[in-house]
């Protein structure tokens, strides 16, 4: 069975002026770690509302773990952990009060279910007597998946749980949702941080209330190959206007310390590349064919969307 | 070298037992693109409040614009812009309104704003969205706004804090097409992320571990000297070794 499923999910704001979800369609594996991936107004948020049964869909059939969103609320519910985007925790309740209280919601205690949140909660627990609003940001996120844990949920929904936490941070935060899935959890994780999606076993690139591919990392930039140059110079700025006002260049981005060029297909376009910039008198440049990573894809289905439209 | 528009020497904060900011020195030039970087509670937010004339430092020097930041904070303020994701534009006032606002708190006089808000309306292509209410933009417009906002005055410096956070990736790239043609007027961008491949762009970084800056080059040099592929791997070797936790 899968953990989670959505049918045609369909959901609007301000009466129908804003589309937030379209026809979203979707089947989440038991077991899996799964990613949504994609910026602010992608309409993570308001799936992962819709799948913890905090929000009606206007349209469409969706389950978590075989019950029904609308109508089996409470089982969910029961089986379901929840980290939102916003910290939700009681600010003015201490580490050990706010575990407490959630523990007792859903009737079970800390000391019964401590094995489950062990390992983590060991790094905030020499603090447990300091106000939930006083603890710094690493600490609130971990005390928040502390909370979204103790009852030991089938599935856990993470939304944005790393944006704004620095690499060190983040890549500890993705380590532990790794040792979490090795129990079975099946773990959904929203991110704005498209490097991110390595770590998931699938993932979802979303982007204005719309999926735009769902597979493997290696499945989806697989399936949309591109005629893609590494362009490295000097005077960055320059290059990157030249490179543009070239015929033969469908995209020109910055990349890291290089600048991606899509250039069209089936074409010897790199040679004329070349020729365009050194006609332009740019040095020291360096070209160099490369295989597209997930945000050269990410990018590539927007410039189709946007051109489709 | 080219005129210096941030120097601090040994500047220093701190707060009751804790030392937040811990005897930092550099230089930067104006046109110069500078990534502030550092792990959660390294001390940035600190440093950029003093350099913004919000804070005073407990020792060391710091002069931003020319100005003194124990004395002349008040001078600093009006040579600076600031963006962050959080301080962003008004949500119920329209574009134009917007525009309007902060070009008034920076004193341009009214006729000037006036021109200088069609103007830069029209640059960014929102003459359609010009009586909008900002709110109802999308996200990546607004920071586009907010930022041509920032340096509506024309200030020696903007300060950019964590201004392309949750953007999608072709907004992220115009973003810094933006910074570079800002740049490129002699406007200094002091910036801060924790998108790595964005520290690429920068014309220097620095990075801040507990409180000190552990590196301070040319993202090129940077990633030489620790034998790095990107500034991901270089950041990952520098703050793991931090002890203090955010």
């Amino acid at each position: 069975m899968a953990a989670v499923s959505l049918k045609n999910i369909n959901r609007t704001y301000l009466k129908g002026e804003v589309k937030a979800l379209q026809d979203i369609n979707l089947e989440i594996k038991s077991g899996e770690l799964f990613g949504l991936i994609g910026p602010d107004g992608a309409g993570k948020t308001t799936l992962f509302r819709i799948l913890t049964t905090l929000l009606l869909p206007d349209s469409g059939k969706a389950t978590v773990a075989g019950f029904d969103v609308v109508d089996n609320l409470w089982d969910i519910r029961k089986i379901s952990g929840y980290m939102p985007g916003k910290f939700s925790l009681y600010q003015d309740l201490s580490i050990e009060e706010n575990l407490n209280f959630f523990a007792t919601v859903f009737n079970t205690t800390l000391e019964a279910n401590y094995h489950l949140i062990e390992e983590i909660y060991v790094q905030i627990e020499p603090f447990k007597h300091r106000l939930a609003g006083d603890l710094s940001g690493g600490m609130k996120q971990k005390l928040a998946l502390c909370c979204a844990l103790i009852h030991e949920p089938e599935v856990l929904f993470l939304d944005e749980p790393t944006t704004g936490v620095d690499p060190v941070s983040r890549k500890e935060f993705w380590d532990m949702l790794d040792r979490l899935k090795a129990r079975g959890i099946t773990i959904i994780v929203s991110t704005p941080y498209m490097d991110e999606a390595s770590r998931c076993d699938r993932i979802a690139l979303m982007q204005n209330g719309e999926i735009l591919e769902v597979d493997t990392l290696e499945g989806i930039i697989g399936r949309h190959s591109q005629n893609l140059y590494a362009v490295n110079g000097d005077n960055r700025y320059e290059l990157m206007k030249a490179i543009r006002t070239y015929e033969g260049t469908l995209s020109c981005f910055a990349f890291g310390e290089e600048s991606h060029v899509s250039l069209k297909l089936n074409e010897d376009a790199n040679e004329g590349l070349k020729e365009h910039l050194l006609h332009l008198k740019h040095s020291g440049l360096a070209i160099k064919k490369i295989e597209p990573n997930i945000e050269d894809t990410f990018i590539k289905l927007m410039l189709e969307k946007a051109t489709n439209v | 070298m080219s005129e210096i528009v941030i120097h601090t020497d040994k500047l220093t904060r701190i707060f009751g037992d804790f030392t937040a900011v811990d005897a930092i020195s550099f230089d930067v030039a104006a046109g110069e693109i500078f990534g502030f970087l550092g792990a959660n509670g390294a001390g940035k937010t600190t440093a950029i409040r003093i350099l913004c004339g919000l804070l005073s430092p407990t020792s060391g020097v710091a002069e931003v614009a020319g100005f003194d930041v124990y004395k002349e904070s008040e001078e600093i303020k009006k040579h600076i812009g600031y963006m962050s994701q959080k301080f962003s534009l008004y949500d119920n006032l329209t574009v134009k309104e917007n525009i309007h606002f902060f070009g008034g708190i920076y004193g341009i006089p009214r006729k000037e704003l006036k021109e200088k808000t069609n103007e830069l309306v029209s640059r960014l292509g929102l003459n359609n969205e010009a009586d909008k209410l900002v709110g109802s933009l999308p996200l990546g417009w607004k920071q586009k706004i907010s930022f041509s906002t920032a340096i509506l005055h024309e200030p020696k410096i903007v300060f950019l804090d964590e201004p392309t956070g949750g953007v999608d990736p072709i907004t992220r790239r115009q973003f810094w097409d933006m910074i570079y043609e800002t740049a490129s007027r002699g406007i200094t961008i002091f910036v801060t992320t924790h998108y790595m491949d964005e520290a690429e762009y920068c014309d220097r970084v620095s990075i801040m571990v507990d409180g000190a800056i552990a590196a301070l080059d040319k993202p090129s040099e940077m990633k030489k000297s620790f034998g790095a592929k990107d500034m991901n791997d270089v950041f990952l070797q520098l703050a793991r070794g931090a002890k203090r936790g955010d």
